[in-house]
């Protein structure tokens, strides 16, 4: 951790430093460095015999010189001399001002993990391990040696790693403001390329064209003279700007009372008007990709009431997905098998809103005793029984079986329109009026008596039951809200796509509705959507492309180290809600504030400590 | 006693305790008709009852059902040795290592890669036994490393957090391995060198595969030699330490970290002894070949009584005849058509009934201190 503290784990403040001279070149410690570049080397080659370097060289982000797959082989290095030059902090201990010492040591670090694709390019010219590895292949070799001969891979990449690695200690030494310039330069040039379906279709709606043309090369990726310009521009402005950003929104947060509901107001009113007005410029990809990231944002938000609120992991979420979904294909479509009432979807929805939540309460009620982790699993296996029951021969004759419902009309609303995947602008703004009611709903459950519940009962259940809250009664609420809000996705969905099959319904979506709001931050609706935004929108949900779409195959292999990496690093996620990241800090926090008046008490200020003198 | 659900004695009973009593006692009722309609069937194939809601049920000849139990037995000694890694970490650190299903599929996978290069030697054909040894020697090794490699990169760090957060990171760990298995090693089904005769054909005086007594009889030794080793040996004696009370443990000298590390290891090393026996059984083995037996085995650790050897091996034992058995016996004179596709959700429903009727297990749990809650 730098001496930024996440917001909200209280006054802190950076305690005062004290910095000491640059260490010499050679006093690295050099067991962690060697440790480090082994992890590196490991998970090099792992990447490279994921077939991600070969899969996604197609994708150029800076034209002609860097792609997407050699881009994913420059991460590591770079990640590995940046932390190997991480000094860890104590209290009265000094601080070694970055110097040659962090560079050299990133340098070494990020050889040897550059070294791990030299030791591969040997061993891909000298023994063939097709049978297992199926992308043991002589394109690798080749994507390795730039095409060249095999002592030529490894050679260049000890160089590339030496100097990925060195960029990265490099990094540390730094000045904040130069540091700052750097980060926006390559945020600028990197999201510039990974927007770029975006911002072209954007563009030709805003008939821009001229702009991207000269933005993008033809095929794809930035022309390497915008990116100077653009790494330029954004560098310039960065150190203009010198953190302004960055003090408005702190002063955002610090406001209060009605000037900060205004300021919230004006926010979200501009937002809302920009989502509104976006899609009307927007092309099919972009209104589709909306319409998707929505989709998962109302998914993410209903799961965010049961796991972020209440505290009760459910992994079966998709079970409420399902259930939404054929419970609207069959009331509305005229194919399906046993019952076809063709109910109007506004009317239909009701129905599905009280099937849903009446299957929330059957599920939610045996579960709702049980310990926490056994819960999990238990929600888990529903979520698989009632895909296998969707599926099964037994109730084929009401929904389908394998084959599923298919041909259900579009979500027509009042007779006026009706909303169908062909048409995905008009999908996403129903989508964005269930997502305002999904969060408005949301927003005013979690500052309710019942919010407050749940959050009691997520803190400490014995505790909240001593309270008099009906533990079990509020749990089983948020099994139904949680529901509820599934099912709308659900029905959407099923309108949307125009089809349901069993297969939509994998535990995996589950899973993956369940990273999106840790990545996100669990119990925070900004987090939510903002992780919503960035997975599904730049990854894609599970079988929904995102903007790199080049990623498809590894996107869930992505989402498991994610969900791993954050568990690990920041388990508040993103956009942390204030509360919950207290509790996950709390052990911390209390050993902080002891330290803090230890050293207080040393100093001779013998009342810092704030337990009250009895 | 030890409650994990249920009200809490003197509270007033809820309308949820209502429900949970009515479905108690609606699952009691629809075994109770289905096996009453099953054994009628057995005595008299033409009866009302019978047909009453399944005018084709058929029943089962005795070597059918023979044959059932049978692959039961033999695929419950499998989620037994799997369901040991789930009971023995859950009775050290108290969560739930989600991913101990994927280091089987590992387990599984080496196993595949071994014989088939085993096979293209040649060794394969002209000596299966020794062969077989070798690849369960390697499938131990790999699972051991990667369940121990698990603990240090996944778990280690977060020890003492809430309870939830180490079962997140598993979810985390289960997705990226099964994935880094379709990146690496392909998405599609990969199958095991053909096995001699002996294996494949039914025994001439048992009237058994050979698979299947081979299977029994692996996982019979091996549960000795685990038995030997957690209640004779002095590792064994930490290990249980630890799972009684890590804190006190420590005092005692016992290095905590070492032994935790230990139990990973263990665990690992039966759940790739189970990944070649699952290899033996179907010679098919695909990058979701552990979640379904992760989630039994789990069931089975709980059926057992979590946190208890011998509790977990019967736990796999009823899982396996009951999911084998099951379909056929309550569903299908019920009038559940494709039974056999129901299979896993019968198992679910064990778990969850098991969760209902008696969430301790037939043995009772063996927690650590703080978690008997």
């Amino acid at each position: 951790m730098t001496a930024t503290l996440p917001p909200g784990t209280g006054a802190a403040g950076p305690a005062e430093t004290l910095l000491a001279p640059s260490r010499p070149v050679l006093a690295q410690d050099w067991r962690r460095l060697v440790r480090m570049g082994a992890v590196g080397a490991i998970a090099q080659i792992f990447i490279a015999l994921s077939n991600m370097p070969v899969r996604l060289d197609e994708r150029l982000v800076v034209k002609p010189i860097l792609s997407l797959g050699y881009l994913t082989l420059l991460i590591v290095p770079f990640a590995a001399g940046h932390r190997v030059g991480h000094q860890i902090k104590r209290e009265g201990m000094p601080v070694y001002t970055a110097g040659a010492h962090e560079v050299a040591g990133g340098a070494a670090c990020g050889a040897l993990a550059g070294g791990g694709l030299s030791l591969l390019a040997v061993l891909l010219a000298n023994f063939d391990l097709r049978e297992p590895l199926v992308n043991w292949s002589p394109m690798l070799a080749e994507l390795l040696a730039f095409g060249n001969a095999t002592w030529f891979a490894v050679v260049i990449w000890l160089l590339i790693g030496a100097a990925i690695g060195g960029a990265g200690g490099a990094l540390r030494v730094l000045g904040p403001r130069s540091r700052r310039a750097v980060v926006t330069m390559a945020l600028a040039v990197g999201g510039a390329a990974v927007l770029e379906p975006l911002v072209v279709d954007l563009a030709e709606g805003m008939r821009l064209e001229a702009l991207t043309d000269r933005l993008y090369a033809r095929r794809g990726g930035i022309n390497w003279t915008s990116a100077l310009g653009l790494a330029a521009a954004s560098g310039i402005l960065a150190v203009l700007g010198r953190g302004r950003v960055r003090q408005a929104r702190e002063h955002i947060a610090t406001l209060e009372g009605a000037k900060r509901a205004r300021t919230n107001g004006l926010l979200i009113l501009l937002t809302a008007a920009a989502l509104v007005i976006l899609p009307l410029f927007a092309g099919k990809l972009t209104n589709e990709l909306l319409a998707n990231v929505g989709l998962f944002v109302l998914l993410a938000l209903g799961l965010n009431v049961v796991v972020g609120l209440a505290g009760i992991l459910d992994l079966g979420y998709v079970a409420f997905f399902a259930v939404g979904s054929y419970s609207a294909a069959v009331l509305t479509a005229a194919t399906s098998p046993r019952i076809n009432p063709e109910m109007p979807w506004l009317v239909a929805l009701i129905v599905v809103v009280v099937i849903t939540g009446l299957v929330g309460l059957f599920i939610g009620a045996p579960v709702i005793r049980m310990r926490g982790d056994y819960l999990a699993i238990v929600t888990l296996g529903f979520g698989e029984i009632i895909r296998l029951i969707f599926l099964s021969d037994w109730l084929s004759g009401w929904f389908g079986g394998s084959q599923g419902i298919t041909k259900i009309p579009g979500a027509g609303i009042f007779g006026l329109t009706s909303v169908a995947g062909t048409d995905p602008r008009r999908v996403f703004y129903l989508v964005l009026a269930f997502c305002a009611i999904a969060i408005y709903v949301s927003w005013r459950l979690e500052r309710s008596r019942l919010g407050r519940a749940w959050m009691a009962v997520r803190e400490d259940e014995t505790v909240a039951e001593a309270m008099g809250i009906n533990t079990v009664n509020v749990k089983l609420l948020a099994f139904v809200v949680g529901a509820v809000l599934g099912s709308f996705s659900g029905a959407i969905f099923s309108a949307k796509v125009g089809s349901v099959f069993p297969n939509s319904f994998l535990i995996l979506v589950s899973i993956v509705i369940l990273v999106v709001v840790i990545f996100g931050g669990m119990g925070s609706i900004v987090g939510v959507i903002a992780g919503s935004a960035v997975l599904i929108g730049v990854l894609g949900g599970p079988k929904q492309p995102g903007l790199l779409a080049e990623f498809s195959e590894f996107k869930l292999l992505i989402y498991g180290a994610l969900l791993i990496w954050m568990m690990l690093a920041r388990p508040e996620g993103l956009i942390p809600s204030v509360r919950r990241s207290r509790e996950l800090h709390q052990q911390e926090m209390a050993q902080d504030a002891w330290l803090r008046g230890q050293v207080e008490d040393d100093d001779g200020n013998g009342g810092g400590r704030a337990a009250p003198a009895t | 006693m030890i409650r994990t659900s249920g009200p809490r004695r003197g509270a007033p009973r809820t309308g949820v305790d209502w429900f949970l009593t009515f479905l108690r006692v609606a699952a009691l009722t629809v075994i109770a008709i289905g096996l009453l309609a099953f054994i009628w069937q057995e005595i008299d194939t033409d009866n009302p009852f019978a047909r009453w809601a399944n005018p084709d049920a058929t029943g089962l000849t005795g070597a059918q059902f023979r044959g059932l139990i049978i692959s039961g037995v033999a695929q419950g000694c499998m989620y037994g040795l799997i369901a040991l890694g789930y009971s023995m970490v859950y009775g050290v650190l108290g969560f739930i290592n989600f991913a101990h299903g994927e280091v089987f599929m590992v387990g599984a996978m080496t196993g595949m890669i071994t014989s088939n290069k085993l096979a293209d030697a040649g060794l394969w054909e002209s000596n299966f036994i020794g062969s077989l040894v070798f690849i369960v020697i390697v499938s131990m090794i790999v699972c051991t490393l990667v369940a121990v490699i698990m603990e240090r990169v996944a778990y280690r760090p977060l020890r003492g957090s809430p309870r939830l957060i180490p079962l997140i990171t598993s979810i985390g760990v289960s997705f990226f391995i099964q994935n880094a298995s379709i990146v690496l090693l392909g998405p599609a089904a990969k199958a095991y060198p053909d096995v001699p005769d002996w294996v494949k054909d039914k025994h001439t005086f048992l009237q058994i595969e050979g698979s299947r007594i081979l299977v029994v009889v692996v996982a019979a030794v091996s549960m000795g030699v685990l038995w030997y080793l957690v209640e004779h040996t002095k590792g064994g004696k930490a290990m249980r330490a630890v799972a009684e009370d890590a804190e006190i443990a420590a005092l005692m000298g016992i290095n905590v970290n070492r032994t935790i590390v230990k139990v990973f290891a263990v665990g690992g090393a039966m759940a790739g002894l189970a990944g070649i026996l699952w290899g033996i059984l179907f010679r098919s083995v695909i990058h979701t070949t552990g979640f379904l037996p992760g989630i039994k085995a789990f069931s089975a650790a709980v059926v057992g009584g979590i946190g208890h050897l011998g509790g977990a091996m019967a736990g796999g034992l009823s899982i396996g005849v009951a999911e084998s058995v099951g379909p056929l016996l309550i569903l299908e004179p019920l009038g559940v058509s494709g039974v056999s596709q129901l299979r896993d959700a019968v198992a679910f429903a064990v778990l969850i009934g098991v969760l209902l009727l008696r969430p301790a297990g037939i043995f009772g749990e063996r927690l650590p201190a703080e978690d008997r809650t």
